[in-house]
């Protein structure tokens, strides 16, 4: 219970620490006024719209409100469509969850039977064959490998749409293209598991019981592989949002990637500190509920206090 | 290891010998990428930003209408894409070196100092660490170089604070297991002081790890950079990079493929060939690390 309690403990100051990091970092660029109208404004307008906004006020007392509007589920009105910032970022959320979710499965539905099997056939030509590819697959950029897939098959073969999410077809493009890299990672990684398992001693155990090989390898080593693959998949929610944004531009996936390129470019301040806090709440979840299921799957992780120095 | 030689000159050649061909391969792409990062301005047939309007989107070699005055064909501008993308490869690499190299000294400069100091500092190193890992960095970079400008030192600095948190990790749990070992605790015996045993001493035996890990963050700060000229922030024109160069191929895949494709085949070499010797480094160092 105490371990858990520090958990959330720290989840929440890293939280705190990113929220104060994005109001800052955002604000040393100076007075907003000036990087969100135009230039040729006189300064009674000006003098309105820093009123308006409360800029007016030291900065402190404006990190003190913002931290209270946040606590409270406000995160501002963006300034390009005067629309609640968190409503606006909330209606691209399902689109980014599909993508990413149906990535994620592609990704295990590939990686996870290439690793078993390479690491069944340990140094022989199928697992230097699965690895391979696997090198392949995680050293192709994802944004080059989308190009190369709207180049082939919608401008040569025209099979598939190159942007937008109207249809199913739709998804397929994108979807290789953000899962081929976490598909070779977890071939890798279930690779390895498999292999530092399949050597424990109650996998000879199961053999000298008369376990078939069917047998011994589903019941007594998948979960226990498992367990470490799991972990990474966790801690790779971060880079797989990076990969996301960059899928949904070369795409024209309307997610929230897509929001934030146009939001940076417009500089519209409240939505992109609003998508920074909610990614890095996100991550710190996803962090916190693997290390609670690693801890539970595991419990010798519970006293050595971090998990794993990885 | 229980190897106790010390290897001579012709079993270091032997070792050359026996690397496998994917790995010589990949060396010497790499080689020839250091060598580029050097010398690109001095070897690059034309100045990579000189504009042509005669000869624009002349396709590269073996394709029909191509000449050896452009092997790799020319852009938009009529300007040459071999110069431009031996400038973009210079640019990428330097960048991600740099990022790489500043990166891994704050992590593992950081990572010792927690596990020197201990309790206070190590809490709140530790602390920034889990900071750090939480940040969806990408994503910060993308506000921070919208917000803040698109200044080199800025640029440089959130390529440097990419993944330092993992070396900072990896090196705070080496050292302190390290400390353990009879070697530490026996100069420490001879009364060394600290930062001679950890410069001289701990160091050079934790570099193993290290050095793969640097090979694992090469590739993802080259990836992080392109990534980010190629959305258009980072490295913008008149400058070039090879996220860059793809970023502004992608509008002419219909008339000119080769335009984005040439730079992408690029990067996804340098990746291709730092994974590979990443993969026979850690198999070479670190037995135990396998993945």
């Amino acid at each position: 219970m105490r371990w858990v309690a520090l958990k959330t403990l720290r989840a929440v100051l890293t939280m705190w620490l990113v929220v104060t990091f994005v109001f800052f970092v955002l604000r040393l660029s100076g007075d907003p006024t000036y990087i969100l109208l135009p230039d040729d404004i006189d300064e009674a307008t000006r003098d309105f719209y820093r009123r308006l906004w409360g800029l007016d006020q030291p900065i402190f007392v404006q990190y003190w409100n913002y931290l209270g509007a946040l606590l409270q589920g406000d995160f501002g009105i963006s300034f390009r469509n005067n629309q609640d910032a968190l409503q606006l970022v909330w209606e691209r959320v399902p689109k980014t969850a599909l993508l990413m979710g149906a990535s994620l499965v592609v990704s295990l539905l590939i990686g996870l039977p290439l690793g078993i099997l390479a690491a069944l056939y340990r140094d022989t030509w199928i697992d230097r064959l699965t690895m391979s590819i696997s090198v392949f697959g995680f050293s192709l950029p994802n944004f080059f490998l989308g190009i190369l897939l709207i180049l082939i098959f919608s401008l040569n073969l025209r099979v598939l749409p190159s942007s937008g999410s109207d249809t199913w077809a739709h998804l397929i493009m994108p979807t290789l293209a953000l899962g081929t890299y976490y598909a070779a990672q977890f071939a890798r990684y279930t690779r390895s598991s498999m292999i530092d398992v399949l050597s424990k001693p109650y996998m000879r155990t199961a053999r000298s019981k008369g376990a078939g090989r069917l047998r011994r390898v589903n019941l007594h080593a998948l979960p226990n592989a498992a367990i470490p693959v799991v972990t990474i998949l966790g801690f790779r929610i971060g880079d797989m949002l990076g990969g996301a944004v960059v899928i949904e531009t070369v795409f024209a996936w309307p997610g929230i990637g897509r929001l934030l390129t146009g939001a940076v470019a417009a500089r519209d301040l409240a939505v992109v500190q609003c998508i920074m806090i909610l990614l890095a709440l996100t991550m710190v979840l996803a962090n916190m509920i693997t290390d609670l299921v690693y801890g539970w799957l595991d419990p010798r992780v519970r006293v050595g206090g971090k998990a794993g120095a990885r | 290891m229980s190897e106790t030689t010390i290897p001579s000159r012709t079993t270091r050649l032997a070792w050359v010998k026996e690397m496998p061909l994917s790995v010589k391969l990949a060396a010497g792409f790499m080689a020839m990428m250091l060598f580029v990062m050097v010398f690109a301005r001095v070897i690059q047939p034309y100045a990579f930003d000189y504009i042509n309007l005669m000869s624009r989107m002349t396709p590269p070699l073996p394709l029909p209408g191509s000449s050896w005055a452009h092997p790799a064909g020319t852009d938009t501008l009529g300007r040459d894409l071999f110069s431009r993308l031996l400038v973009g490869a210079q640019t990428s690499m330097l960048l991600a070196l740099l990022g790489t190299c500043l990166g891994a000294v704050l992590g593992i400069a950081l990572g010792f100092l927690a596990a020197h100091k201990g309790r206070l500092w190590d809490e709140v190193i530790m602390g920034l660490v889990d900071f750090q890992a939480a940040m969806p960095w990408f994503i910060v970079a993308l506000a921070v170089l919208a917000f803040l400008g698109n200044s080199m030192v800025i640029f440089i600095a959130i390529m440097a604070l990419y993944g330092w948190e993992t070396y900072a990790r990896i090196t705070r749990g080496l050292v302190i297991s390290a400390r353990e070992q009879g070697y530490a605790l026996a100069v420490r015996g001879l009364g060394a002081r600290p930062r001679w045993i950890y410069l001289r001493h701990i160091l050079p035996n934790i570099a193993g790890p290290l050095l793969v890990q640097l090979t694992v963050n090469f590739p993802a700060t080259i990836l992080f950079e392109t990534s980010l000229s190629f959305l258009g922030l980072g490295i913008r024109p008149p400058m070039t990079s090879l996220g860059q160069m793809l970023g502004e191929g992608r509008d002419y895949l219909i008339n000119a493929w080769w335009l984005a494709v040439v730079p992408g085949l690029t990067i996804f070499f340098i990746t291709l060939s730092m994974s590979i010797l990443g993969d026979w480094l850690r198999a070479r160092l670190d037995p135990s690390l396998e993945e």
